[in-house]
C-alpha cells in the first residue's frame, strides 16, 4: 500500500513540473494504460485478503481519482495557455472600418403621414383614399362649388381635357364625396394623399399633400371639431400646452367654416410651437355644408358633422424645421439623408411618434 | 380689399384703437393680410455709409464710392460731391428711386466709364434744405440705421383684408363697418341726407332689351350737365393713392371712391359721345370695341354690352370703352349705376380674360338696392368738385327684385355649434347685421338684407351668429375613442409594410411629381397611352407618369451629376394607366446605381447587377408574407430592362399578371439619358396585383411543424444544355419527392474549360430529411440515384464525375 502512495506522490510531483501535453499523455499511459501502474494494482485486487480488500480498493480508487483530476486539469491548463498564445497572434486592428451597411430612409412626408394616421387611429378614425385624377363633379360641384362660383378661382387646377371635366384633384375633399356616396353614415375617416395646383414658387409646389378629415354622425358639433383638432395638434407637435384659435372663414363645402391658427414663437432662430404671441395658420375646417350632404345622399336633418383639411408637407416643415417646400420633391441625396427617417422608426402611440 | 382706418371711421363710430380694430376684423372673419404704411416714393431713400471712396480713373472731380446699404454686399456709386469720403453716413437712393427735387428717376448708368448703381443725395435733392454743396451728412447716431428708410413713413396705415368670396358686402368700407358694428365694436353711422337739387329729367333714353340670357336686370342713371372735370382735390387723391391706385381725374376718381366706399361700382360716360340712346343688350359674335385698358376686344354671342346707335360702348359691369370715356374736357356726363348678374359677368370675363375691380364685385353679387345710394353719393361729390346740374334719376328694371326670406329654428344654433346663447342676443346680432326679424316662439322669420347674396338657408344664419358672437365660445370636447372600423385596410397595410421593407434594404425613399416629361416617359410607358395635361406648369412636366421610373431616373442622374456614385432610390406611389379617375396603379419603383462595394479594404469591388435587384425584389415579397418557394420567376420584362438580364415575378403559375419586375436597366436608356454610372439596376412591385396571402400570419404561426430525424446533405454537379434554366433543374429535383427533399440550393455555375461550348455545369446542394424516420444509408443511396437518373432523363443532363 505504501508503495502506491509513494508512486502517487512521485507522479503528482512529476505532473506539477511537466508543461508538455505529450509527456502528460505519456504519464497517463504509464498510470492507466493496459499495463499501467494503477491498472495493474487493480488487477491485484483479487489477491488481497478479504479483510484488507475493502480498504485497499477504497484507497486505490481515491488515488486513481486524484491522479486523473490532476492530469485533466493539467491538460486544460496547458491547452488554455496554448489557445491564449494563439489568439494573441491573431489580434486584428479593430479600428479598421466595419463592413458596409446600406442605411435606407423613409421620406419625411411618409413619416408625417404615418404620424398623422397613428394619432387619428387612437381616436377611432380609419384611412380612406381616392384617385389622383378626379372628375369636375367630385372635386367641385358636389362640394357646393358650382361652375360659376368665384371660389374656383382660388384653386389653380390642372386639367386633362379641354372640356375641363377631368382634372388632378386640387384637394383631398373629393374623398369625402366618394366615401359618403359608397357608404352609409356614420363616417369617421381621414384621407391623406397627393393634391395638385398649377402654381409654383418658394412656398407653393404644383404637387403637395393634404389630409382630409370627416366625422359625420347624429350629433357631431363644432365642439367635437375643436376637441379633435386640439387633440391632434397637441399630439402631433408633442407639446403639453397649445394655444389654438378658431377664426371665421369661408369654404364652399363647410358652414360655419373656420381657419385654425396655433401660437408660436421664434427662439434662437427656431420655431417653437404651442406658446408665444404669434399666430400661424395651420388648417381649414368647418361643419359639412348641408348641400354637400344632400349631394351624397345623406339627410342633413338627421346627420351632421365636421370636415377639415390640413397641409401635410407644411406640418412636416414646422415639426422638423424644414425651410423649403420644393426640396421635398427634388430627390437630393443629401437632403433625403438628412431629413429622412430610419425605416425602423414606425410612429405609434405606445412607442411615441418620434424619438 | 384695402382701406385706411380713417376711412372706416367715416362709417363707424368707435373708441377702439387701431390694434383693437384689427383684432376684431380677424375675429369676425375678415382676415387681415397686412396693416402697413402705404408705400411711398420716399421709401427708396436709405441710410448708408461710405466704406471706401477712390478717385474716379477718368474724372478729376468724381469719386467712386463703395457704399454699405445694409445688404451683404456694398454697391458702387459714382459721386461728384467734395464731401464724399470714407466713413461718412449719408442718404442713398437706388435705381428706380425718384429724386424729390427734379422728379428724375434714377437708373443704373455709366459715368465716364464706371458703372454707378444709384446716387448719394444732397439735402437740396431731398428737398430738405437749399444746401446743394455736398451730399447729406448724417451723425454717428445713424450707425444702427444703415439699410433702413431715411424718411419716417408719413403715409397712412392701410388695412389689407382678404375677403372670402361669400362676402361681397365687405368689398366696401361701409360693409366692413356694418360687420364690426354688429360685433359690438361701435355703431354704424347714418348716411347723411342728400341735398341734391334734381330739377330736370334724365332725357337720354335707356332701354334694357328683354332677351334670353340678358345679363343686366336694373340700369339706374342720371345726367350731370356742365361739369368741369379736373384733377382730384388732395383728400380724394390721398384716398386713391392709399388704395395703391393712380389718381386719374375727379370724375373717374369719384366713381372709384364710391365703389370702395359703398361697394357700388359706377361708370361715367361722356354723354356727348353717346349716339342718341343707351341700349343694354346681348352682343353678337364678331362685334368689337376698344376698352379702357386700351385693348380691342372681339365679342362672342350673348355677352352683356352697353351700346348706342353706333355700336358697343362697353361691357356691362366689367369695363367701359374708350369711345365714350370721360376726359378733362368732358362737359356732360351720364352716370351709370346698374345691376349685372354674377353668372353673366363671370362667363364673359373668363372668355375674354378681363379682370377689373368692378367685375370682381359684380361676379360676387352687388347689393341691387344700392343703385340710388351710389348715384346720390357720386352725384353729390361730382357736383361739389366739378360743379354742374344733376338730373332726376332714371331707373330701368326688367324685374322687381325679390326679398329673400329664411325661417330659422333657434335650436339649430346649439345643435351645430354645441353651445347656447340667449334668443335675445341672437336677435340683437342678426338685426345689427341688417336682417328684418319676425319673432316666433321657437323660430325667427328673417328677411335677408339685399347686400347678402350668400345667405340662403338656416345654416348661413348659424354662421352669422357664431362668427359675431366669437368662435372662442365653442367648447373643446375631448375626443371619443370609438372606432367604426380598422384604421387601415389590407391594401393600405401592404403599402406601409412594403414602403418600410424596401427602405430597410438601403433605399432612400423619395417623393416626385405625379407628372413628368413626356420625352422621358416615352422610354417607360410601354403599352399605356400618354396622358397629357392641358395646362402643364412647364413643358417638361407635361404628362401624367405611366411609370415611377421617368422621374426617378431623372433625379438619379441629377445626383450622379453632383458627384454621388452609389445610389439607391425608390418611390411608392401612383402611376397612371388611363385618363379616367381610378385608372391608376400603386407601384414601387426602385433604382440602384454604381457598385456594391467600392474602395473596400476587404471585399472586391463589383458592379450592382440583376441578382442584387432580384434579391431585394424577392426578399420584399417574402417579407410581405409570401412563400419564396411558390414564387414563379420568368425571364420576361418590359423593354426598358436589359433583355438578357431581367425578369418578372408571379405569385403562382395561375397568375397572369406579374407582381414585380427586376433587372438591369436597358443600356440604350442609360446612354440616351447620359447617365454616367458603372451599372444601373431597378425593380418595380405592383401592389394592386398582390393576392391576399392564403393564410393569415396568425394561422401560419399556429402550424409549427418540424422533423427531429437526422437530415442529410449531398452535392451534385450536372452538365446541361445552356438553354436549360437553373429553376427547371430545381423543379425537377423537388418534384421527385416533395416530402423528402427539403431544400435545393445552387452553389456553383460554371462555363468554360472542360465543358462543351453549348453546355454549362450547375452544382446543387440537396437536403434530404424524412419526417417519419432516420434515413438509412440504403434509403439515401436510393434517393440519390433517383435524383441523378430523373434529372438526366428529364433534362438531358449528365452527372459530372
Amino acid at each position: 500500500m505504501s508503495d502506491i502512495k509513494k508512486i502517487k506522490d512521485e507522479y503528482l510531483n512529476k505532473l506539477d513540473k511537466d508543461q508538455n501535453i505529450e509527456s502528460i499523455n505519456q504519464i497517463k499511459t504509464e498510470l492507466f494504460g493496459k499495463n499501467g501502474i494503477v491498472s495493474n494494482e487493480f488487477k491485484m485486487l483479487g489477491s488481497v485478503s478479504q479483510e484488507e480488500r475493502k480498504k485497499f480498493a477504497s484507497d486505490l480508487n481515491f488515488i486513481k481519482e486524484e491522479l486523473q483530476n490532476k492530469i485533466t486539469s493539467k491538460i486544460e491548463e496547458i491547452e488554455t495557455k496554448e489557445i491564449n498564445l494563439k489568439l494573441e497572434n491573431e489580434k486584428v486592428d479593430v479600428t479598421l472600418p466595419e463592413r458596409d451597411f446600406k442605411q435606407g430612409k423613409i421620406h419625411p412626408v411618409s413619416q408625417v403621414i404615418d404620424e398623422i394616421s397613428s394619432i387619428f387611429s387612437e381616436i377611432g378614425f380609419s384611412v380612406e383614399e381616392g384617385p389622383d385624377v378626379e372628375n369636375e363633379y367630385n372635386n367641385f360641384s358636389a362640394l357646393n362649388t358650382p361652375d360659376n362660383h368665384p371660389a374656383r378661382d382660388m384653386h389653380d387646377t390642372f386639367y386633362l381635357d379641354e372640356k375641363k371635366e377631368l382634372l388632378l384633384r386640387t384637394h383631398t375633399s373629393p374623398v369625402q364625396v366618394r366615401t359618403m356616396l359608397k357608404g352609409k353614415p356614420p363616417f369617421k375617416i381621414i384621407a391623406p394623399g397627393r393634391t395638385y395646383r398649377s402654381d409654383s414658387d418658394q412656398t407653393h409646389a404644383p404637387m403637395f399633400h393634404q389630409v382630409e378629415g370627416l366625422h359625420i354622425d347624429k350629433d357631431i358639433n363644432m365642439g367635437h371639431l375643436k376637441g379633435c383638432l386640439n387633440y391632434f395638434i397637441k399630439e402631433f407637435f408633442e407639446v403639453d400646452k397649445l394655444k389654438m384659435r378658431f377664426r371665421p372663414s369661408h369654404f364652399p363645402f363647410t358652414e360655419p367654416s373656420a381657419e385654425v391658427d396655433i401660437g408660436y414663437e421664434i427662439k434662437d432662430g427656431k420655431i417653437i410651437i404651442g406658446e408665444g404671441d404669434k399666430w400661424l395658420e395651420i388648417l381649414g375646417c368647418g361643419m359639412v355644408h348641408p348641400n354637400v350632404l344632400k349631394n351624397v345622399n345623406v339627410d342633413p336633418s338627421k346627420f351632421q358633422g365636421y370636415a377639415f383639411g390640413i397641409g401635410i408637407d407644411r406640418l412636416g416643415m414646422l415639426k422638423y424645421g424644414i425651410n423649403d417646400l420644393r426640396a421635398f420633391f427634388e430627390t437630393d441625396y443629401r437632403w433625403l439623408s438628412h431629413f429622412g427617417f430610419d425605416p425602423l422608426d414606425v410612429p405609434s402611440s405606445y412607442r411615441g411618434l418620434s424619438r | 380689399m384695402k382701406f385706411t382706418i380713417d376711412w372706416l371711421k367715416q362709417h363707424l363710430d368707435t373708441d377702439l384703437n387701431d390694434k383693437e380694430i384689427i383684432n376684431n376684423l380677424t375675429n369676425v372673419g375678415l382676415e387681415v393680410e397686412s396693416f402697413e404704411n402705404a408705400p411711398s416714393e420716399l421709401d427708396d431713400f436709405i441710410v448708408a455709409k461710405i466704406i471706401n471712396a477712390q478717385q474716379h480713373p477718368n474724372a478729376d472731380r468724381l469719386r467712386v464710392c463703395d457704399v454699405d446699404i445694409g445688404k451683404s454686399e456694398t454697391v458702387k456709386v459714382v459721386c461728384g460731391a467734395p464731401n464724399a469720403k470714407k466713413g461718412l453716413f449719408t442718404v442713398y437712393a437706388g435705381p428706380g428711386a425718384i429724386i424729390p427735387k427734379n422728379q428724375m428717376k434714377l437708373s443704373i448708368s455709366k459715368i465716364r466709364g464706371v458703372t454707378s448703381y444709384g446716387m448719394l443725395c444732397s439735402e437740396a435733392e431731398l428737398k430738405l434744405s437749399d444746401d446743394s454743396e455736398g451730399i447729406t451728412e448724417l451723425s454717428e447716431k445713424y450707425k444702427e440705421k444703415i439699410g433702413k428708410k431715411y424718411f419716417d413713413s408719413k403715409t397712412p396705415k392701410v388695412v389689407d383684408l382678404s375677403i372670402t368670396p361669400n362676402r361681397p358686402d365687405c368689398l366696401g368700407v361701409r360693409g366692413i363697418a356694418r360687420d364690426l358694428a354688429a360685433a359690438g365694436i361701435g355703431s354704424l353711422k347714418k348716411i347723411k341726407d342728400s341735398k341734391l337739387n334734381q330739377n330736370f329729367d334724365q332725357d337720354l333714353k335707356v332701354t334694357i332689351k328683354k332677351e334670353k340670357k340678358q345679363g343686366c336686370t336694373i340700369f339706374g342713371s342720371c345726367l350731370i350737365r356742365g361739369v368741369s372735370n379736373k384733377e382730384s382735390p388732395q383728400w380724394l387723391k390721398d384716398k386713391i393713392v392709399s388704395l395703391g391706385q393712380k389718381p386719374i381725374s375727379a370724375i373717374v376718381d369719384i366713381t372709384n371712391y364710391v365703389m370702395i366706399d359703398l361697394n357700388r361700382p359706377l361708370h361715367a360716360y361722356d354723354a356727348d359721345k353717346v349716339s342718341k340712346e343707351i341700349i343694354v343688350r346681348n352682343s353678337k359674335k364678331g362685334e368689337t370695341f376698344e376698352a379702357l385698358d386700351n385693348k380691342k376686344y372681339s365679342l362672342d354671342d350673348d355677352m352683356c354690352v352697353i351700346s348706342d346707335h353706333s355700336g358697343v360702348l362697353g361691357l356691362g359691369g366689367i369695363i367701359g370703352g374708350t369711345r365714350s370715356g370721360t376726359e378733362l374736357e368732358t362737359k356732360n356726363i351720364l352716370l351709370e349705376s346698374a345691376y349685372f348678374l354674377p353668372r353673366s359677368i363671370r362667363k364673359t370675363s373668363k372668355l375674354l380674360n378681363i379682370d377689373t375691380d368692378a367685375k370682381f364685385r359684380f361676379e360676387r353679387g352687388i347689393d341691387p338696392k344700392s343703385i340710388e345710394a351710389g348715384l346720390i353719393k357720386a352725384a353729390d361729390l361730382i357736383k361739389e368738385v366739378c360743379g354742374g346740374e344733376v338730373s332726376k334719376f332714371d331707373i330701368q328694371r326688367l324685374e322687381e327684385e325679390k326679398i329673400n326670406k329664411v325661417k330659422f329654428e333657434i335650436s339649430l344654433f346649439e345643435k351645430i355649434t354645441g353651445f347656447k346663447i340667449e334668443k335675445k342676443e341672437i336677435i340683437k346680432i342678426i338685426s345689427n347685421l341688417g336682417f328684418k326679424i319676425n319673432e316666433n316662439k321657437e323660430s325667427l322669420d328673417l328677411e335677408i338684407p339685399s347686400w347678402r347674396p350668400d345667405i340662403t338657408q338656416p345654416i348661413d344664419i348659424v354662421e352669422e351668429i357664431v362668427r359675431i358672437k366669437g368662435y372662442e365660445h365653442i367648447q373643446t370636447l375631448t375626443p371619443e375613442k370609438s372606432r367604426l372600423k380598422p384604421t387601415l385596410n389590407r391594401q393600405q397595410k401592404l403599402f406601409h409594410f412594403l414602403q418600410r421593407s424596401v427602405a430597410s434594404k438601403g433605399f432612400f425613399e423619395t417623393v416626385t411629381w405625379s407628372f413628368t416629361d413626356s420625352k422621358i416617359n416615352n422610354l417607360f410607358k410601354e403599352k399605356y397611352n400618354e396622358i397629357k395635361i392641358v395646362n402643364p406648369i412647364s413643358s417638361d412636366l407635361n404628362v401624367l407618369r405611366n411609370s415611377i421610373f421617368p422621374n426617378l431616373i431623372f433625379y438619379l442622374k441629377k445626383n450622379i451629376d453632383r458627384g454621388f456614385k452609389d445610389l439607391s432610390f425608390f418611390e411608392i406611389g401612383p402611376v397612371f394607366s388611363g385618363i379616367k379617375p381610378g385608372e391608376q396603379l400603386t407601384v414601387i419603383g426602385a433604382l440602384q446605381a454604381g457598385k456594391y462595394f467600392r474602395l473596400n479594404w476587404q471585399e472586391t469591388e463589383r458592379n450592382v447587377d440583376v441578382f442584387d435587384a432580384k434579391r431585394d425584389t424577392i426578399q420584399t415579397i417574402v417579407e410581405a408574407g409570401f412563400s419564396k418557394n411558390k414564387l414563379i420567376i420568368k425571364d420576361q420584362a418590359p423593354s426598358y430592362y436589359h433583355p438578357g438580364k431581367s425578369g418578372s415575378v408571379f405569385l403562382s403559375t395561375e397568375e397572369d399578371k406579374p407582381i414585380a419586375f427586376f433587372g438591369e436597366i436597358h443600356p440604350n436608356i442609360v446612354k440616351k439619358l447620359d447617365i454616367k454610372t458603372d451599372a444601373l439596376i431597378g425593380f418595380e412591385i405592383y401592389l394592386d396585383f398582390f393576392k391576399e396571402t392564403k393564410k393569415k400570419l396568425k394561422d401560419q404561426k399556429s402550424q409549427f411543424e418540424y422533423s427531429d430525424y437526422q437530415k442529410s446533405e449531398r452535392d451534385f454537379a450536372f452538365v446541361i444544355d445552356k438553354k436549360i434554366k437553373a429553376q427547371d433543374l430545381i423543379d425537377i429535383i423537388v418534384s421527385i419527392d416533395k416530402d423528402l427533399i427539403k431544400n435545393v440550393k445552387v452553389f456553383d455555375v460554371y462555363e468554360g474549360e472542360n465543358i462543351p461550348k453549348d453546355k454549362k455545369s450547375i452544382a446543387l446542394n440537396v437536403t434530404v430529411q424524412s419526417s417519419e424516420k432516420t434515413l438509412t444509408e440504403k434509403d439515401l443511396e436510393k434517393i440519390n440515384n433517383l435524383i441523378i437518373s430523373t434529372v438526366e432523363s428529364k433534362s438531358g443532363a449528365k452527372i459530372r464525375s
